[in-house]
């Protein structure tokens, strides 16, 4: 029974990463139609900025909130610079670019870094916390990623729900052409989107890099786990995208748990084929029918 | 002050939408825009708003050129554009719909009130505020998206089919109400309708495109008494 539920507090932490980068990619999705293939490694770059910072001697929180800030400046250059010239053109288009984005990426902090994986701090300890006289498989650190994720997953909500700036936001998305007939500036909103997504990615490159080997290539697997959570959830939909991650995040668990780690990344493929033949529009779509 | 369209040439590929077209709609008055399918209509709304950009020509509002002016820009002078059909956006709600027109022009203290004006002009609505768009039927689409662009208190309105799918009835209140909002005021409205018998009787002026060009323009009065042109061009 204790297994269980260590493999299910796990499941929920790492569930809550994948659902922050989740919410990155239904950011971007549901503004652009677009999936950014490099949204991973774009944390992964801001997040070894972050150890560079670190390195200088910076605090912990300021390079924490610097990444976040790097994530922000980062995102918003991506849409402008290689996302929009490509507007109007072949759907294929930005799918090449986001994919090359990303091997471009991994080679950068390969030669500036290395590829040998290193380690990277956690904000709180990592030792799982004494309930009654056993201990379980949640640390002070799995606490901070569930509050930190669920505040980023409230603030992106109030901002869509109760300001006119998101007003704006989601009307850019749904609808382009009347919000800019409306006075809307689109395409200042769409970039704001995509600098958004470029935060909840830093997050969670944030969250993941203390417990995983901390290397270029360590956001490629969690991309492939949220881009099932965002499927899962609809693509288009935060909640969805917080639901799919918890659900994929339990299903790798109970996988690796039970199964064996190595079996993670078929669990994740299986999870993805059923769902999407079980209701392919993913559970919080609002249409039913979606190009991806 | 008036819009003046010169010599407005469209072409998408090597079709030609419109060549040069060349007429100027009045403040204070209804200019209807007639034709067949296919006539450029549609194209020459769009090129006013900005959505299109014409191959040469000049739209000139309020004195202003809006040729090379983005959409929005265009929007903020007080161009308020109604596409066909589907002009609302059925993911918001209807109160979000209306306030979405009132962001750049109506100070946040006064927006609620002029949201409540507009479901004082259309009661029916004012029912339905917190459902989403994609909930009404064409007629409550109608009347928001003509709602939504009175609440920006407009100086240039421009309709697209505002009559389409519309009961005739609907359609006649729709006219009324919009002769209501523009006569004696200082609103332009220029009107596409392919229903040209209800649109001639609200308007003052009328163009007829055929295949992107200009076969007359003159008084409504005018138009609708030339019993030739009305068969051979507008089908009554």
């Amino acid at each position: 029974m204790s297994l269980f539920i260590n493999i299910t507090l796990d499941g929920v932490s790492s569930g809550m990463i994948f659902a922050a980068l989740a919410l990155a990619l239904v950011l971007i999705f549901r503004a652009t139609k677009i999936i950014n293939f490099a949204q991973g490694a774009m944390a992964m770059m801001t997040t070894f900025l972050a150890s560079s910072l670190l390195a200088q001697g910076l605090g912990y929180w300021w390079a924490f909130v610097a990444a976040l800030a790097i994530g922000f400046v980062l995102g918003a250059l991506v849409e402008r610079v290689l996302i929009r010239p490509l507007k109007g053109k072949s759907e294929l288009n930005p799918v090449v670019v986001t994919i090359g984005l990303l091997v471009v990426l991994e080679g950068i902090a390969g030669v500036i870094y290395g590829n040998a994986s290193r380690g990277f701090p956690a904000a709180y300890s990592q030792s799982g916390l004494t309930v009654g006289r056993s201990k379980i498989a949640f640390s002070h650190f799995d606490v901070f990623i569930v509050v930190a994720v669920l505040v980023l997953m409230i603030a992106i909500l109030v901002l869509f729900r109760a300001t006119t700036l998101g007003l704006r936001m989601r009307a850019s998305a749904f609808a382009g052409e009347i919000a800019r007939l409306l006075g809307v500036r689109v395409g200042m909103l769409l970039t704001l989107g995509w600098a958004l997504a470029g935060v909840a990615g830093s997050l969670a490159g944030l969250l993941v890099a203390p417990t995983s080997s901390f290397s270029p290539y360590y956001m490629d697997l969690v991309l492939v786990y949220a881009f099932t959570a965002a499927v899962i959830g609809g693509l288009e939909s935060p909640v969805g995208a917080l639901i799919g991650g918890l659900i994929t995040g339990l299903c790798i668990s109970y996988v690796g748990g039970y199964l064996g780690s190595g079996l993670q990344p078929l669990g994740a493929l299986v999870l993805l084929m059923v769902a999407l033949m079980a209701r392919p529009e993913g559970i919080f779509a609002r249409h039913s029918v979606r190009r991806v | 002050m008036m819009l003046e369209i010169e010599e407005l040439s469209v072409s998408y590929g090597a079709v030609n939408a419109l060549s040069s077209v060349t007429f100027s709609a009045q403040p204070g008055a209804i200019t209807a825009i007639l034709g067949a399918n296919g006539a450029g209509k549609t194209t020459l709304l769009r090129s006013i708003s900005g959505l299109v950009k014409p191959r040469s020509g000049s739209v000139c509002f309020e004195g202003e050129e809006l040729v090379g002016k983005t959409v929005e820009n265009i929007a903020r002078r007080g161009v308020a554009h109604v596409p066909e059909g589907r002009g609302i956006i059925e993911e918001l709600t209807v109160e979000d719909n209306l306030r979405l027109a009132t962001l750049w022009c109506i100070r946040r203290r006064e927006r609620q009130g002029a949201i409540e004006a507009t479901f004082e002009l259309f009661p029916r609505l004012s029912g339905f505020r917190r459902r989403h768009a994609s909930t009404l039927s064409g007629g409550e689409r109608q009347m928001l998206v003509i709602g939504r662009a009175l609440i920006s208190r407009p100086k240039l309105l421009l309709l697209d089919e505002p009559s389409l799918g519309l009961a005739p009835l609907v359609t006649a209140q729709l006219m009324a109400l919009l002769r209501e909002h523009t006569d004696g005021t200082d609103v332009t409205v220029v009107l596409v309708e392919q229903n040209a018998r209800s649109a001639l009787s609200v308007s003052r002026n009328a163009v007829v495109l055929n295949l992107g060009e200009v076969v007359i323009s003159d008084t409504a009065a005018a138009v609708a008494a030339d019993s030739g042109l009305r068969h051979h061009y507008l089908g009554f």
